[in-house]
């Protein structure tokens, strides 16, 4: 009977055993295949496009209808809308999150307006696009510019900026709030002095993780900003502009006899522009959280 | 600043107070209570008797939460601080709240004591860190953090950053000192400290304290008030509450039949 009885504990023993190794198996199984198209993804376009890689191919313009030469006015291009649209996207989106983090009462009216931003989050970014190309190119009249593009990436950007702001904001203990004010602290000097500066680091993060969605989006810029070839570069926030992400686009479709190097390239320093700036993202929000007192 | 006193004995007046949480959480019912100038008065009773939102009311922190009803006055110096033109702001300089979590800003320590003061409008130098210097002497932490002012708050112990919370509180030389529970979180040391700082200080200052047992409440009461269920059973002077309680429901709490 006791020998029995310790045979089954055994048998149940090696059973777990087997089904833990079968389950994080499954699960490391999981996370490798999230992982390994990344870096495929990255390995493919880096080995394929490193040959392109020199100061000459960053600071001249394309030249022999764009077989060969640089990505200058696409680089300059991108730059440029991205910082149109943190110029545009930063104050109204952290406004927003400030009122409603910090003012907004809890009615039917608030709740319909976090509805309204958590929705525009899902609009395809092509519908911006042509949302765009009405109000900004035709009806304001700014034409194919800059202008017209950053605000149609700054309206796509702001839903992600607005919102990872406000739960930034909402991070930040009560208690905090509730000192400061007895402390005789009116509400906005306890948000401007307290709450806005613990919040910072998630803020900024955010700001950074929608405008690398901006700088990468080809839709938006479709038709509001971006330019098939132009041979030089923008000089007013009213001209046109080429950019990374359509000129990748032109010269892997468009543009028969195109040398692979080139569009792997250019694929590569997207890439990396793409890549470095959720770097500084993760470099802020760990050393935030090193250094944060709650 | 000067601070003036109350003619005669009584600092703050609360008048037919009554109070509803709009989640209809603990509330006052017609609370009337006199508390002395230059005392320590104890508020003490069960959880969830409106200790807590009584305190709360003599610096208007309750609005902060979802009021839906006020009714009734609190007198402080003879002008309602209920009353809708009261300039919170003001009132809140002059009536400084410690909490049962000692809460210190996410600042160094001497950031924590001149906030107040900076936000009042205090730019200058010297007197910053006179108020500092005093302020942390009163609260008896001086010897223990004048070298580490410009350390972060957060790196002093539990019992040193409660007394950083009363010093920040004096910093702002208010008239009354709210007090919720401010020991609960401390060891019996920390306790005794900051039982000797509210000692010395009720000579120049009107303490208002939420003890957190009815052993605090005997040691500290020059005036001792009784609150169960949102009504003020019984008032006292010094010891008499818990010697020769005259309601019985005062007597069953200070003998530990409930609660």
């Amino acid at each position: 009977m006791q020998l029995e009885s310790a045979q089954i504990a055994n048998v149940r023993k090696a059973r777990r055993k087997w089904i833990q190794i079968i389950g994080f198996g499954v699960l490391g199984a999981a996370t490798a295949l999230t992982v390994l198209p990344i870096l495929a993804i990255v390995v493919d376009i880096f080995s394929k496009g490193w040959s392109a890689f020199s100061v000459t191919f960053l600071t001249s313009f394309p030249s022999d209808g764009m077989r060969a030469g640089g990505i200058l006015p696409a680089l300059v291009g991108t730059l440029w809308l991205t910082l149109g649209t943190a110029v545009a996207a930063v104050p109204v989106g952290l406004g927003a999150a400030i009122y409603l983090a910090e003012y907004a009462p809890d009615n039917a009216w608030t709740r319909t307006i976090r509805v309204a931003i958590i929705n525009l989050a899902g609009i395809p970014s092509v519908v911006y696009g042509l949302f765009g190309l009405g109000l900004f190119v035709l009806f304001l009249r700014f034409g194919t510019s800059i202008l017209a593009g950053s605000l149609t990436l700054a309206i796509m950007t702001l839903p992600v900026i607005i919102s990872t702001a406000e739960e930034a904001l909402r991070a930040v203990p009560h208690s905090f709030r509730v000192v400061s004010v007895s402390l005789g602290g009116t509400r906005w000097q306890t948000v401007r002095r307290i709450v806005l500066p613990q919040a910072l680091p998630g803020i900024l993060t955010g700001v950074i993780l929608g405008l690398e969605r901006a700088a990468g989006e080809t839709a938006p810029i479709l038709f509001t900003a971006a330019a098939f070839f132009l041979p030089r570069l923008p000089t007013s926030p009213l001209d046109a502009t080429m950019a990374l992400p359509y000129h990748l686009f032109v010269i892997s479709t468009q543009v028969p006899g195109m040398p692979l190097r080139i569009q792997y390239g250019t694929a590569a320093v997207l890439l990396l522009f793409v890549l470095g700036m959720n770097l500084i993202a993760t470099a802020i929000r760990s050393r935030a959280r090193a250094r944060r007192q709650w | 600043m000067v601070t003036s006193t109350a003619p005669g004995l009584w600092k703050i007046i609360v008048e037919g107070l009554t109070l509803v949480y709009s989640d209809g959480r603990e509330s006052l019912r017609n609370v009337s209570l006199s508390i002395p100038a230059h005392a320590i008065s104890v508020i003490f009773g069960p959880a969830g008797g409106g200790k807590s939102t009584l305190l709360r009311s003599f610096n208007r922190l309750n609005d902060l939460t979802d009021v839906t009803r006020q009714e009734g006055h609190i007198w402080l110096d003879g002008s309602d601080i209920l009353d809708p033109t009261t300039d919170v702001i003001a009132l809140r300089r002059r009536v400084g709240m410690v909490f049962a979590r000692p809460v210190v800003l996410p600042m160094t320590v001497r950031q924590n004591l001149t906030y107040g003061l900076e936000l009042a409008g205090q730019r200058d130098r010297a007197a910053l860190d006179a108020a500092v210097e005093t302020s942390l002497t009163a609260a008896a932490l001086w010897d223990e953090v004048r070298d580490r002012l410009d350390a972060p708050a957060t790196s002093l112990s539990g019992g040193q950053q409660q007394r950083l919370c009363l010093a920040r509180v004096l910093a702002l030389e208010p008239e009354v000192i709210l007090l919720d529970e401010p020991t609960s979180g401390l060891d019996p040391i920390s306790t005794e400290k900051v039982e000797a700082s509210l000692q010395d200080l009720k000579a120049s200052y009107t303490i208002v304290l939420v003890p957190h047992s009815v052993q605090q409440a005997a040691r500290m009461a020059d005036m001792a008030a009784f609150m169960l269920e949102g009504e003020l059973v019984e008032v006292g002077r010094g010891r008499r509450l818990f010697v020769r309680p005259k309601d019985k429901r005062t007597e069953d709490y200070v003998e530990g039949r409930f609660g």
